[in-house]
């Protein structure tokens, strides 16, 4: 697998001397591997971090700047970052309104998560965290680790972020990122595997006339190995589960956000929004914002992921709301 | 290094139980890589080997005093350093037998046995594991189990050590049919059945690491 890297143990502590090297808007403490806003938020506004495995860019720290992110903690790749990192990103943020944790739901993010906030309460920060879970091809049952937080994740930290820069309170940015988790569900597609750099060899094999169906950001398999369809039959095979689980109803309006996973050219994601816009509108469903390209992304895994947002006036406000970060801006 | 029974093990075989670990998962990295692969990120054997590397720095800086500052010392390093899920649950396991075995020294088998038995609990309240979720929990289990037999039974540590440590690999083939319900490998359902967990074979090698330290 040929990767544009140095040593592989060195790619994430390097990627990290890139964004700050390219970047003016972004702090980057190498030590502890979390970007900051290098302007950082006025008092009392509530901060919020996330943060994760790397090999997701530009999730997180594309989505750390005004209207977003205030921080975003970078494991090793495919690896959630560790309490230190997350405390240290924790207090750094803090300017007295209370701090959010955005959690994807998955074992180790969720453990480091917790551990941080284990230690964050002797430093007296006020901590709330909510966990995104909007993976649809996990069945959410005491059999399972629970559903994978993936694309709402995204639609998440835009939306709390607005709260937050609106200056609501630290309860009110918690009960809306709840709110856009609860509203929102996805489902992903693979053409390809990835190869993680330490691993040197892609996560699983898929035939040159394979699909999987099913898969998270991690490289893992997925639940399906099907044969390989056309953009047609696969939004169907992405939209079908979505609405099983949360159903939408005529006249409602929705975000779409059809994601690339790394390797699927933005020709071919345009492909794909098409075939969902005339799903959805055959079925009364609005489409009120729409996202398309890599925001959330399994390094160069190819293949897409559907995200479908029920939105209201409020969510949409919120949507539209100033945004200025290195991956997502508008407004400014 | 042989013992008899009513011996104790001294903090010297808790530093080679360390540099044993260290070295087995040095050695296994591509096997638990491989094996996460396939029902995971393939991230495993990088996160341990990097987690204990940075212990045995840890360890050749603070000089530990101690088995229970010593084992404390490996679990906070392993939180530190190696991130995932992996962090966490070893790192407890650490954190909660240092916790256990205090300022003593040397240990004798019914303490060691607690603190395993502590350190198991840890990884429990942390992970909320039970038995055939086909987790690390799998091969701890019957490892803290046999060994906590063996103390009560009276036999010397280099036996029981060695029968945790074959209880340990047992528990570890065992997760190979089991269909997880944990972790990164219960996304796959039904296609985790017929692979063998890499955190299991995690803690497979820690108890064969024990033997070796503590073993004839």
């Amino acid at each position: 697998m040929k990767k544009l890297i140095n040593r592989p143990e060195d790619v994430v502590a390097e990627a990290l001397l890139g964004m700050a090297a390219a970047h003016d808007s972004l702090r980057v403490d190498h030590e502890n591997r979390v970007v900051y806003r290098a302007e950082p938020a006025r008092t009392g506004k509530v901060g919020i971090v996330s943060g994760g495995g790397s090999g997701h860019e530009p999730l997180h720290a594309g989505f750390v700047g005004l209207g977003m992110l205030d921080a975003a903690c970078a494991g090793e790749v495919f690896t959630s970052p560790v309490p230190d990192q997350i405390l240290a990103a924790t207090q750094g943020v803090d300017v007295g309104g209370g701090v959010l944790h955005l959690v994807k739901n998955y074992t180790g993010d969720v453990m480091n998560f917790e551990m941080a906030v284990e230690l964050a309460d002797p430093a007296g920060i006020r901590v709330v965290s909510v966990v995104t879970d909007d993976d649809v091809a996990v069945q959410d049952s005491t059999y399972t680790a629970g559903r994978r937080g993936v694309g709402v994740t995204v639609l998440c930290e835009k939306i709390a972020g607005a709260a937050a820069e609106q200056g609501r309170d630290l309860d009110e940015v918690a009960r809306i990122a709840r709110d856009v988790n609860d509203r929102g569900r996805s489902m992903g597609v693979a053409l390809t595997a990835c190869t993680v750099p330490a691993a040197g060899r892609p996560g699983f094999d898929l035939g040159e006339d394979e699909i999987e169906l099913g898969v998270g950001i991690h490289g893992e398999p997925g639940r399906e190995r099907r044969a390989l369809a056309t953009a047609r039959e696969t939004a169907q095979l992405l939209l079908d589960p979505i609405l099983e689980d949360m159903p939408i109803g005529q006249g409602e309006q929705v975000i779409a956000f059809v994601n690339g996973l790394g390797g699927t050219p933005l020709i071919e994601q345009y492909v794909m929004f098409n075939e969902i816009d005339a799903l959805l509108a055959g079925r009364g469903i609005g489409i009120a914002r729409s996202l398309v390209g890599n925001y959330i992304t399994s390094l160069e895994m190819a293949g897409v992921t559907l995200t479908l947002l029920r939105v209201n006036d409020e969510l949409l406000r919120l949507w539209d709301a100033p945004v200025n970060t290195t991956a997502l801006r508008w407004g400014v | 290094m042989t013992t008899a029974p009513g011996d104790v093990i001294a903090l010297g075989a808790f530093q080679a139980w360390i540099d044993a670990f260290a070295r087995l998962v040095q050695q296994n990295r591509d096997h638990l890589t491989e094996l996460d692969a396939a029902i995971g990120d393939a991230d495993h054997g990088t996160n341990m080997e990097r987690g204990m590397t940075a212990v045995l720095e840890a360890l050749a800086d603070k000089q530990p005093a101690d088995p229970g500052a010593l084992l404390t010392a490996t679990g906070m390093t392993l939180v530190s350093k190696v991130g995932g899920a992996s962090g966490p649950l070893f790192g407890t396991f650490f954190l909660r037998m240092g916790t256990a075995l205090k300022t003593e020294e040397p240990i004798d088998l019914a303490l060691f046995a607690g603190a395993v038995a502590a350190g198991v609990q840890g990884v429990v309240d942390r992970g909320k594991a039970t038995s055939g979720d086909k987790t690390m929990y799998d091969a701890l289990q019957p490892a803290s189990e046999t060994l906590n037999e063996a103390a009560s039974a009276g036999r010397d540590p280099a036996d029981a050590i060695t029968a945790a440590a074959d209880a340990a690999r047992s528990g570890c083939a065992a997760t190979t049919p089991m269909h997880a319900r944990k972790g990164r490998a219960s996304y796959l359902g039904e296609r985790s059945v017929g692979h063998q967990d890499p955190g299991a074979t995690s803690v497979a090698l820690l108890f064969e690491a024990a033997a070796q330290a503590v073993g004839s």
